[in-house]
């Protein structure tokens, strides 16, 4: 018995959407923790608050389209307040005063959110005219994945445009990889710091809410999602836009072909009930297997932004 | 101060505290709350695995994201071994110290190529490998975890009443209190804290870095093991939320809540945290909103933490 190819084809569509998705986010926590040298566990709160924001603002307006604006524009403010009103107090404190202080942060973002919408979760429907499956050579795949592919993909170029050919970016790229020098250098860090935060935060909406519609918009969505977010930047190599891209897509597609296809593979290989208990077992593993080896090889993961 | 290191011993304050300590379930059974002397005991087994913790983040520089891992291995080792019929706490809590340690050692060989952040990130990775294959297992019973039955027997002793096993908790905890000053005033100890402050100098001048972080990794380990071992006792019940991440991340916060590389610095935590949600949860249901809360002001105006506070207040500035 073989593995049909459009099962593969739609579990690597799947990877790499789940890969584009973690990249969003991993892009602002790598950035905010290259430049800024700072552990901001909330930026899973930016990610909840974005699909709430979304998912309210769409059943107000009737408009996927608006949903996403508004998310977009309000989450960039949720972070903006709180870089200004919080975070700027921490940058030169010690790492576990951030640690602590983001965590008192996704305290207080759940209990708020949980005040506002309730414990229960909260429907974030796509767009009708994206419900469908679409025929892709022999296979079909919903409309809605695809176009979240898409706008991943765009959205990664873009940003990966930004970073490295811009003006904006390479002020963003000299503090990554040494920021005392670039404020000698005359980079108003300041500035740029309230500007990386927002983008982060953008994008963390934008994530929010392509991925509303897929998974559950609830209360705590935030924290598991930032710990692959982690797993990501460390395997990139923290501070490097590049390496997040590549630890994104690393990480979506050996956990969705994991998840996918090492039960299978398993049954193949050993006694049925080895592989009942392995198979599943072994496919959670893979992503922190994945890191741990890395880390092994490359200490300071694949491509590391400094030195 | 002529030896800045030295952690002192402050009898008279030190026997004040035991004393309260000491009365508490006598109290707790005169205004009849028994309720609180088990939660009292929760709190003190949190303490140790809390204290093991700040061993390594406070005064090794160890920023371990994986200590789940080890309460886990001590808790799973004793579930285990009673359900195999051994009920003798002499046997049970040694061995979960053992395979807490067998494990630490293990985890600590290879994340210990690492620093910094890194070191965060790949405990995390073992501790999520170990949550992931004990879930996977049907002999530790999977989502469910295992129960136990019965409280381990500790010879003359009955742990069955909750005050006998306060008082055990209580001495335990006193004799890891005692074990760690010890350790911290020998020259390992002064070792740790200089690795912590400057390794590449402690490396240069002859000192075996590795093995000196890795024994801490383990001792911490060990001692994480046995509270979880004595916390398995404690509920009679196991489950895999003892492993999973959120727990690393709670002894981690109860560590910088009550102060890195201070003694007390981990019970301090331990006991504000757990104290704090225990009230606060019979107030409202958005008692994490005034957690958040309180950790933020800790932060902001408490930049040492709750024993810092203490120190502070103590010296009169």
């Amino acid at each position: 018995m073989t593995l049909p190819p459009t099962l593969i084809a739609e579990q690597l569509l799947n990877g790499l959407q789940l890969g584009l998705m973690l990249f969003l986010l991993a892009a602002g926590l790598t950035l905010v923790f290259g430049i800024m040298d700072m552990i901001n566990l909330a930026h899973g709160s930016l990610y909840m608050i974005g699909a709430y924001l979304a998912a309210a603002v769409t059943e107000a307006s009737g408009s996927f389209l608006l949903g996403i604006a508004g998310a977009i524009a309000g989450t960039a403010l949720v972070g903006i307040a709180l870089e200004v009103a919080l975070l700027r107090r921490l940058y030169r404190r010690s790492h576990l005063s951030q640690v602590l202080a983001t965590f008192a942060v996704i305290l207080i973002a759940n209990e708020v959110v949980r005040m506002i919408w309730g414990s229960q979760p909260i429907l974030l429907a796509m767009p009708a005219a994206l419900s469908g499956p679409v025929e892709l050579g022999g296979f079909r795949y919903p409309a809605y994945r695809l176009v979240v592919i898409g706008a991943g993909l765009a959205i990664a170029l873009l940003l990966y445009l930004l970073v490295t050919r811009s003006r904006a970016g390479m002020w963003v790229r000299a503090g990554a990889s040494d920021r005392e020098m670039a404020e000698v250098m005359g980079v108003d860090t300041r500035t740029l710091f309230t500007l990386v935060f927002a983008i982060g935060a953008a994008l963390c909406a934008v994530a929010g809410a392509l991925l509303g519609p897929l998974l559950a918009v609830q209360v705590g969505m935030g924290e598991n999602i930032l710990i692959l977010a982690f797993v990501v930047i460390t395997i990139g190599g923290i501070g490097s836009i590049r390496g997040a891209l590549v630890g994104a897509l690393l990480v979506g597609l050996i956990d969705t072909a994991g998840r996918a296809f090492l039960p299978f593979l398993f049954r193949q290989m050993f006694p049925a009930v080895v592989a009942a208990e392995a198979g599943p077992a072994v496919a959670s593993m893979l992503i922190y297997m994945l890191m741990a080896a890395v880390l092994f090889f490359r200490p300071t993961g694949l491509f590391p932004a400094r030195g | 101060m002529r030896d800045t290191l030295r952690i002192p011993l402050e009898p008279w304050p030190t026997l004040a505290v035991i004393a309260v300590l000491a009365l508490l379930p006598a109290v707790a059974l005169a205004v009849g709350q028994p309720f609180y002397v088990v939660f009292a005991t929760r709190v003190l087994i949190y303490a140790l695995i809390a204290t093991s913790l700040n061993l390594l983040i406070g005064y090794v520089g160890l920023v371990s994201f994986g200590h789940a891992a080890f309460v886990g291995a001590g808790a799973y080792t004793v579930a285990v071994l009673m359900a195999a019929g051994i009920a003798s706490a002499w046997l049970l809590w040694p061995a979960a110290i053992v395979v807490a340690a067998l494990l630490a050692l293990l985890i600590g060989a290879i994340s210990l190529r690492t620093r910094g952040v890194y070191f965060i990130m790949i405990t995390l990775a073992f501790a999520q490998m170990v949550y992931y294959l004990v879930v996977s297992l049907r002999v530790l019973g999977s989502d469910d975890g295992l129960t136990l039955g019965a409280r381990p027997t500790i010879g003359l002793v009955s742990l069955d009443r909750d005050t006998s096993f306060y008082y055990v908790a209580l001495a335990i905890l006193l004799a890891a209190l005692l074990a760690m000053r010890a350790l911290l005033n020998a020259p390992f100890g002064r070792a740790l804290q200089g690795i912590r402050d400057n390794e590449i100098r402690m490396e240069a001048i002859g000192f075996p870095t590795y093995r000196l972080k890795l024994l801490a990794f383990v001792i911490a380990g060990a001692a994480a093991g046995l509270g979880g071992g004595l916390l398995a006792s404690l509920n009679g019940l196991v489950g895999p939320n003892l492993l999973h991440w959120p727990e690393s991340g709670v002894l981690m916060i109860m560590v910088i809540l009550g102060g890195t590389g201070r003694l007390l610095g981990g019970v301090l935590g331990a006991a504000a945290l757990l104290i704090a949600q225990e009230a606060l949860a019979g107030q409202t249901i958005h008692w994490p909103l005034a957690i958040g809360v309180v950790l933020l002001a800790v932060v902001l105006f408490a930049p040492q933490g709750l024993s810092g506070l203490i120190r502070r207040g103590g010296a009169g500035s």
